[in-house]
């Protein structure tokens, strides 16, 4: 299957957004550039952006790779994608607070009934509730993924905690520290002020009971978390706090963190804590990352929490086959921006098709998330692949099934010089009275040859993503 | 605005990043002991231990204080909470958690001193190399004050980070005084001897302060004198009366901006007071180890008494 290359495609000379960057490329003296390499593993070690992998004890900080070729995307494209990308987050926000009150999609037959009222996303806590500003997903990570010159489509909508912005950033600001030059012929769109429009997005929905600034905090489960460096490197860059459960209570109807001088009310929160562990007194009570009672000052009104609870239900795996569906009913028009073929193996019909390929499909279970519990049927054993059938067997509604695509490809520097590797990219889009989008986004990486793994968990790595000024 | 848990962290990771400078000098003078003197060696090391506060644990571990255990113990072993690895561990650990509050400098300085002395104490060192590791270890900790003193805000911050060095170096400084004491008291020490000498060099060279005493004081070491260093020289970095200076300070400039004083700033005026004795005299009339271990135990009630007024917990 041979897949799109993006900047060297097999016809001839690099496609036009690489051409400038080509010639540069040219010009430098491969030694150079593996030390540049180099140079870039040390800055990320010396800042400690790391991440934890789970369930290894040795490398319980890890660097995520970072491959110094740009991915790079004309001025031309990125606005195609912004287009399709602000129309599918209206849907995905409007389809929450129809969810969450009248369901009209389902009245209207849409989707069935059963998909939501089973389903463990759905918040029941959440019906009759609505957020500050009518907003539930604040900041959206939808990944995208390219087949050919036109060809784009949404693999995932991340509308609970999408993570890996600070990874865009810091990816941009070491490109510029080891090619300062590059930046003064290629006209690159920025992306530094994310943070800044992030707390003007978040502070743009605050509570209707809030006069004045309101006081905003990042959430954070803690410096074990695997995504720890992210939630400090923002909470930083907005300075605002970074706040752990045990800092906050619940004081006067609203919720409020020990500061030295006292308890002071927070009126934002940018939480990165799963909605299970939210607040022991309404979800589960063995949380010790939440704060009790947070879920009654949420609905009395007194507290934005960004994202809301129980928007996992628009991002759900098996939602997701009916997004095409779901932008029309609420957009009124056609999808800009195209699903993946997905098969449901809750229909016997969908099942059976997926049995018998399952060599060539992937296969996902549908609460899964990064690249854990998936089959990537071309690259799995036999074994594995039966394995996976026994498993599908016994439940299937768990999973979906998508064809292998042939993702487009990018070259990273490797020892033998550039090579093609697999990309996906995931832009970054905040949500309050305005939907805003950074021109950029993290770009994955598979560094495997033939691998279409991008998860940093899995072996991924990261490039930098450059939206041309042109 | 700070967080109660921040403050925390700031001032732990200060009180760690103290400790490990602390500790390098504790064996650096432990050293120099050992090379000098061709016998009770072993006494020198075991009294570098109680000086670390570390002789219970050291004594479960090990029988022998030889300068291999010792330094082992004090620098590497992370089972040692207070050993220099287990404290730059615990001081990245704190620097990690208020990260928000530190500049870009001095937690990169931090993060790069944990991953030099990680590699560099990953295996047991030889003991030719102690010199060039006890340099690294000091030159490390000096690097993270430079960074920390060029680049943070004087505010709170900066005032609680503050409070944890000078609550840590005056604990430091009051032990390796108490561990000693009784070289230095008049009535049993023969005045001139090599062996005190020796042991009086010991003492200041575990401050750092061998050097500085001769600028200060006659060249000849006097045990009062040295006393009154260590205590009461308000221009000696390490001292008492220096430490203190600056807790109040520090506890002042918190008071002012909160426009709060507690029950931490009076038990902070009462050691103050403790410290403004007329002459060093009267501090060994009155006894010396008496008045140690008394700072020693105000000293860290202070500490106590900061963590509950400005809700650490």
């Amino acid at each position: 299957m041979a897949a799109f290359d993006e900047m060297l495609p097999e016809s001839s000379g690099p496609r036009r957004p690489y051409t400038a960057y080509d010639r540069w490329l040219k010009e430098q003296d491969p030694a150079r550039l593996t030390q540049k390499t180099q140079d870039a593993e040390r800055v990320f070690r010396k800042t400690g952006i790391t991440f934890a992998v789970y369930g290894e004890q040795e490398a319980s900080e890890r660097l995520i790779p970072f491959d110094i070729v740009p991915r790079i995307i004309s001025g031309q494209e990125w606005r195609r994608l912004t287009q399709g990308i602000e129309q599918r987050v209206q849907a995905l926000n409007a389809f929450l607070d129809d969810i969450y009150h009248r369901q009209e999609i389902l009245r209207a037959g849409r989707i069935p009934k059963e998909l939501i009222a089973g389903n463990e996303a759905f918040l029941p806590e959440m019906i009759g509730v609505r957020p500050p500003a009518g907003v539930y997903t604040h900041i959206i990570g939808v990944d995208i993924v390219r087949t050919g010159e036109n060809d784009f489509f949404v693999l995932e909508d991340n509308a609970r905690t999408p993570s890996g912005v600070s990874y865009m950033l810091e990816n941009r600001e070491t490109m510029m520290q080891l090619f300062p030059e590059l930046f003064q012929k290629i006209k690159v769109r920025p992306v530094e002020n994310y943070p800044a429009l992030l707390r003007r997005s978040l502070a743009a929905v605050k509570p209707e009971s809030t006069s004045g600034t309101p006081t905003v905090a990042v959430l954070t489960p803690g410096s074990y978390n695997s995504a720890y460096f992210e939630h400090a490197f923002l909470a930083d860059q907005m300075g605002v706090q970074l706040v752990e459960g045990p800092d906050l209570r619940v004081v006067d109807g609203h919720v409020a963190m020990r500061t030295t001088e006292g308890f002071k009310q927070i009126d934002v929160l940018y939480r990165r804590v799963d909605d299970a562990f939210l607040d022991p007194l309404t979800f589960r009570p063995d949380s010790a990352l939440g704060i009790p009672g947070i879920m009654d000052v949420y609905r009395a009104g007194n507290i934005t929490i960004a994202n809301a609870p129980g928007t996992g239900i628009a991002d759900d795996k098996a939602i997701y086959s009916y997004m095409p569906e779901i932008v029309e009913f609420y957009t009124g028009r056609k999808a800009i921006l195209g699903n993946i073929p997905t098969w449901r193996c809750s229909e016997p019909d969908s099942l059976k098709y997926v049995l018998e390929h399952i060599a060539e499909l992937v296969v996902k279970e549908v609460h899964g998330s990064g690249g854990y519990g998936m089959l990537v049927g071309p690259a799995a054993s036999k074994k594995e692949c039966e394995a996976f059938t026994e498993k599908l067997k016994a439940k299937p509604s768990n999973y979906i099934a998508q064809p292998t695509l042939a993702l487009s490809t990018c070259p990273i520097l490797t020892e033998k010089g550039l090579a093609p590797r697999h990309v996906d990219l995931r832009p970054y889009v905040l949500v309050s009275d305005r939907i805003q989008i950074v021109p950029g986004g993290l770009t994955r990486v598979a560094l495997k040859e033939g691998s279409l793994v991008v998860n940093s968990s899995q072996g991924g790595g990261t490039k930098d993503t450059w939206v041309l000024d042109d | 605005m700070l967080l109660g848990r921040n403050a925390n962290g700031l001032y732990w990771m200060n009180r760690y990043i103290e400790r490990a400078e602390n500790m390098a000098r504790l064996v650096d003078a432990g050293l120099r002991m050992a090379l000098t003197r061709t016998q009770g060696a072993a006494e020198e090391w075991a009294s570098v231990v109680i000086s670390a506060g570390s002789d219970v644990a050291y004594g479960q571990k090990y029988q022998e204080h030889s300068a291999a255990n010792v330094s082992d113990f004090l620098l590497r072993d992370t089972s040692n909470p207070s050993s220099v690895m287990a404290s730059i561990e615990t001081a990245r650990f704190n620097a990690r958690m208020v990260r928000t509050a530190l500049t870009r400098e001095t937690w990169e300085s931090i993060n790069e001193a944990w991953m030099a002395l990680k590699r560099m104490l990953a295996k047991p060192i030889d003991e030719r190399d102690l010199p060039t590791v006890l340099d690294a270890i000091k030159r490390e900790t000096a690097l993270i004050r430079g960074a920390f003193y060029g680049t943070m805000l004087r505010n709170e911050i900066f005032d609680f980070s503050q409070l944890g060095t000078y609550v840590e170096r005056a604990d430091n400084t009051a032990r390796i005084l108490d561990v000693k004491y009784y070289v230095l008291l008049p009535s049993i020490s023969w005045v001139g001897s090599t062996l005190d000498n020796y042991q009086w060099e010991s003492i200041l060279r575990s401050v750092s302060a061998h050097r500085s005493y001769r600028w200060v004081y006659e060249a000849e070491y006097k045990p009062t004198n040295i006393a009154d260093y260590l205590i009461l020289n308000a221009r000696m970095p390490r001292s008492l009366t220096f430490c203190y200076r600056f807790v109040i300070e520090h506890l002042d400039f918190l008071a002012r901006d909160y426009s709060a004083r507690h029950a931490c700033h009076d038990t902070a005026e009462c050691i103050h007071k403790m410290l403004k004795v007329g002459s060093i005299k009267d501090i060994f009339d009155a006894g010396l180890h008496e008045f140690l271990t008394g700072f020693i135990r105000e000293n860290t009630r202070l500490g106590d008494q900061i963590a509950l007024d400005y809700r650490f917990y």
